[in-house]
């Protein structure tokens, strides 16, 4: 399993080194208003309006103002050649747990829709750079599969270098997860001597969503029938009391949040669809759903979009009957389709795992890669901003050097909003001058700490305990604004909360 | 296998030979061999010399019997033609837990490690379940042959990996039994190099452990003195063994598996990712005059020079790895392995899992891409593990005399549209059909349903009509 081999090599290799946090590309703030910007000569996936060899795009406000075989450079502009380059739509990731402080799983309780991800963006996270580097640029940031209702989630544009505050992806409806199977019933996850959390089988999963939405029917009734009398003009009425874990289930039965919930069975699939018209709410996307491909007629049928994985199967029982060929059938029958990464490295590497739905399943070039770009726009409620390369659109792009369905390609820039945030020749360009600092802070600490106790002496100089690196032993002019203050490593965590929880 | 008499009946056709031997109602031993095959008008990568455009390969008893252009295809062969398609050795993956794990989430379905941390007597190739659906999963994207390695599995092996994990087997990726599946049952001794780990997890009470430096670094002595302890036995145990019998001296099987280590005939595979831990341990090895293999190395160039000069060769994990350090550059794992073999390093790629060893071709193409030459990306999946395992004499290259594990793809082998169209195992066709392909066209096949209860009538956020926005930014019909 993916994680787990993150996990491995943290625990059982990990030393965690170096908290000093220089950041590749910490230079590429963008400046105030976005450049105007063509695209030449490339080979132009615009996903939805077909390829246009030797094409181009004209950035202009952050938005593509002009796209096609003939398109003159304004003046001022500035030119990109895309002589043998591929440009593509951005990546969108419909399950990342990127850009998170801290644990994704709130593991106490199977109800946790109090918690909300929008809380603990973490705009220092390198893998969002990461990520970038890979052409992701809008990102579904949720929680873990800890419970069957988890927390509240958000859609994020990866706008490294900017603050927290500028992640969110202005306008897309907030989501919250939702999880089933063996996860929430915690069947691979238990506690030496704790005792066994209720629900504890697939049964128990369905009853505790109906009895939270059944909580929330209630409720929205009661602040209904409030705001009618309200409204009618009574006077001296008491409000009904707030309950701030209902609140968002009572805005998923108002259609102002999506619900996108973690699946692998078919019988769990059908359940949640069954629960989820009885309560009268649609579920957005499912999640994983590696049986999809079983009930695929019912997903099409409940309007459901379904986000999987390109090949994983066999991590555990749920995922046995995983096969490669999800996607694939599930595009056939209807069902609107993306591949997620559930995972800071393979989301490095989704228009690859959308290539494999071609060998998979015979999907077009066109198909698979609208399981990265418009199709996870869609999903997510924000294809009319994202997705495809069309007129009036954001200007997020990826100039690759290969057809991106390959695994030889490599992206060589990542625009958001018609800015330039990852930039292949300038990320290797100053790599030895990071070096350089890197090695100089080192050496500077290494002094600092000889006067520590002997147990120091004995490390490598990587080998720093973390608060050692802490931003003020660097020199002056090194001083980063708030937002780019370094953040401490702490693998651990991040891997004790992936056990505690589970993501996928 | 291939007994007088079926030489004598080769000439046949293949449906005279199995009317004759039903007639004759022969015994398991004297079954017909496998049919001589001609695979003809294929461009052959043959990885020993220049490809050869329109050429043939025959096979027979096993083995590649004749390659080249212009080759005689013999009388009763069965043709493949093969216009349009290339053929290529079989992948190799050197390090996975094939026929070791199922589901590796579930404890009883796994066999990849022992108790405690000396078990240098165990050997994976007696716990490979021939019938594992990895099996035919893993091969139908090109992979041959792999070696199932103990102690190689994190967190999958629940009893912990131990020092010395046991013996790693080679094995082909089809067989009706271990035994005809077995290339070599002993290729390698694991071993996990022990870290200095200042921070741990523990897994029973789901709690962080911190310990001092001096702490772990006392913790680290300790494990490599037992294991200096226990090499020394073998070697005073190999003596004993040199000058008599068995009854000579009590026997035991720790030790008895560690005299091919120390007399140097058994490589010592090594897993080791930092640069300080790869250093620790190619001294060690250096000194106990072990001869190592790394397995791991995500930090191998950093210590280039050393392994160069030392000769150590490297199984690296998948390039497609998440960078730890973040002050890397992000594509540290994907422009190692050209960092590597520019050095002068010799380089395998191995998948370290079973569900994801199909993605074996992918890693090495994501290498090439950062910088590996094209036919060095190739030989790292398929020649170069041949020859660091001591098997380059059997597999790994076309050539007259190898064993016929061959793949007959429609385009680059690494490339992830790229289909196999047959594939040789043994000089015998293997199918291409598997637990994927089988729920495939069940599924496929389903009528279309008829009873879908969970159609929710209308809702403002429905996903199939896009002409109703749903949130408010939804809009676009898709095509």
């Amino acid at each position: 399993m993916k994680t787990l081999s993150i996990l491995r090599s943290s625990l059982f290799v990990g030393i965690f080194l170096c908290a000093m946090t220089l950041r590749p590309l910490a230079a590429a703030q963008p400046a105030d208003a976005p450049p105007v910007i063509l695209i030449q000569n490339a080979t132009v996936l615009t996903v939805t309006k077909g390829t246009i060899e030797h094409g181009s795009v004209l950035i202009k406000d952050g938005k593509i103002s002009e796209v096609g075989a003939d398109v003159k450079a304004p003046s001022g502009a500035q030119v990109i050649d895309g002589t043998g380059m591929f440009v593509t739509p951005g990546i969108i990731d419909c399950h990342s747990h990127i850009a998170v402080d801290g644990s994704v799983n709130e593991g106490s309780i199977s109800v946790s829709s109090i918690a909300n991800i929008a809380e603990v963006l973490d705009s220092d996270d390198i893998a969002i750079y990461r990520d970038l580097a890979g052409g992701v640029t809008t990102a579904n940031v949720l929680h873990g599969s800890a419970n069957s209702i988890g927390g509240q989630t958000i859609v994020i544009k990866l706008r490294w270098g900017q603050p927290a505050a500028k992640l969110p992806f202005e306008g897309a409806l907030p989501g919250i997860k939702f999880a089933l199977g063996e996860n929430p019933k915690r069947s691979n996850f238990s506690i030496r001597g704790a005792e066994r959390r209720y629900p504890a089988s697939r049964m128990g999963v369905e009853e505790t969503i109906r009895a939270a939405f059944t909580e929330a029917r209630d409720y929205k009734n009661s602040w209904d029938t409030y705001n009618k009398k309200v409204a009618a003009g009574e006077k001296n009425l008491i409000p009904p009391r707030r309950d701030l874990r209902l609140d968002p289930l009572v805005e998923v039965l108002e259609g102002k949040r999506y619900v996108h919930s973690h699946c692998y069975r078919e019988d769990e699939i059908l359940m949640l669809l069954r629960v989820a018209k009885e309560f009268g709410f649609k579920v957005r996307t499912l999640q994983h759903v590696l049986e999809g491909y079983k009930v695929a007629d019912e997903i099409a049928a409940a309007g459901t979009g379904a986000s999987t994985f390109s090949d994983w199967w066999a991590y555990k029982v749920e995922a046995y009957d995983a096969i490669p060929y999800n996607a694939a059938i599930m595009t056939k029958r209807g069902v609107v389709v993306s591949i997620n990464s559930d995972d800071a490295e393979e989301a490095t590497h989704l228009n690859q795992e959308a290539a494999k739905s071609m060998k998979y399943g015979g999907l077009t070039h066109d198909e698979a890669l609208k399981l990265v770009t418009i199709n996870p726009a869609i999903q997510l409620g924000i294809d009319k901003r994202v997705g495809s390369i069309e007129v009036g659109k954001d200007a997020d792009l990826v100039i690759y050097n290969h057809d991106p369905l390959s695994a030889y390609a490599v992206v060589q820039k990542t625009l958001i909003d018609g800015r330039v945030y990852f930039d292949r020749q300038k990320d290797i360009a100053v790599r030895a001058d990071l070096e350089k600092e890197k090695k100089a802070l080192l050496e500077k600490e290494k002094k600092s700490s000889k006067k520590d106790e002997k147990k120091d002496a004995e490390k490598k100089p990587g080998e720093k305990k973390p608060d050692a690196a802490k931003p003020d032993t660097k020199k002056p002019e090194e001083k980063k604004k708030p937002e780019d203050m370094p953040s401490m490593p702490d693998n651990v965590a991040a891997a004790a909360s992936i056990a505690a929880g589970g993501v996928n | 296998m291939n007994c007088a008499s079926t030489n004598l009946l080769r000439p046949l056709s293949r449906l005279a030979v199995l009317s004759l031997l039903s007639a004759l109602s022969v015994s398991a031993q004297e079954r017909p061999a496998a049919p001589v095959y001609a695979i003809t008008h294929a461009k052959l990568v043959t990885l020993a010399g220049s490809p050869i455009d329109d050429g043939t390969v025959v096979i027979k008893e096993g083995k590649i019997a004749t390659i080249g252009a212009g080759v005689e295809v013999p009388a009763g062969a069965q043709v493949i033609d093969a216009k349009g398609l290339q053929v290529y050795p079989g992948l190799f993956d050197p390090i996975t837990q094939m026929g070791l794990s199922e589901v590796s989430a579930v404890g009883s379905t796994v066999d990849t490690a022992e108790t405690g941390p000396f078990n240098p007597d165990v050997v994976a190739a007696t716990a490979v379940f021939p019938s594992s659906e990895h099996i035919p999963v893993t091969r139908a994207s090109g992979i041959t042959e792999v070696l199932a390695v103990p102690g190689s599995g994190g967190f999958d092996s629940f009893g912990g990996r131990g020092l010395l994990a046991g013996q790693a087997s080679a094995i082909h990726m089809a067989g009706w039994t271990i035994d005809e599946m077995q290339i070599k049952r002993s290729v390698a001794m694991v071993i996990n190099w022990p870290t200095i780990n200042t921070q741990s997890f523990d897994f029973s009470t789901f709690s962080r452990k911190q310990k001092p430096f001096a702490e772990a670094k006392a913790d680290y002595e300790k494990q490599v003195n037992q294991l200096t302890e226990i090499l020394d036995s073998a070697r005073h145990y190999a003596q004993a063994m040199g000058h008599g019998g068995p009854s000579d001296f009590e026997r035991d099987v720790k030790l008895e598996a560690l005299v091919p280590v120390v007399r140097g005939q058994l490589p010592v595979l090594v897993f080791a990712d930092r640069a300080r831990d790869i250093r620790n341990a190619v001294e060690y090895c250096d000194k106990q005059k072990l001869r190592m293999i790394l397995a791991g190395g995500e930090e191998a160039y950093k210590v280039k020079d050393l392994l160069r000069s030392k000769d150590i060769p490297v199984i690296l994990r998948p390039v497609l790895t998440y960078v730890d350090e973040e002050d890397d550059p992000y594509d540290r794992l994907l422009s190692q392995p050209a960092e590597l073999v520019a050095a002068g390093v010799k380089i395998a790629f191995g998948s370290f899992d079973n569900s994801f060893a199909r993605r074996l071709g992918q890693n090495a193409a994501n290498a090439i891409a950062h910088g590996l030459s094209p036919e060095q990306g190739l030989k790292a999946v398929t020649l170069n593990p041949a020859q660091i395992f001591g098997l380059a004499d059997q597999l790994g290259t076309l050539q007259v005399g190898k064993t016929a594990n061959i793949i007959v793809t429609n385009g680059d082998p690494l490339e992830l549209t790229t289909d196999v169209k047959y594939l040789f195992i043994r000089g015998q066709l293997a199918s291409l059909e598997n637990r994927h392909h089988r729920l495939y066209e069940k599924y496929l096949n389903r009528p279309k349903s008829e009873a879908c209860q969970c159609a929710v009538p209308e809702m403002p956020n429905k996903l199939k009509d896009n002409a109703k926005p749903s949130g408010p930014l939804s809009g676009t019909k898709p095509n």
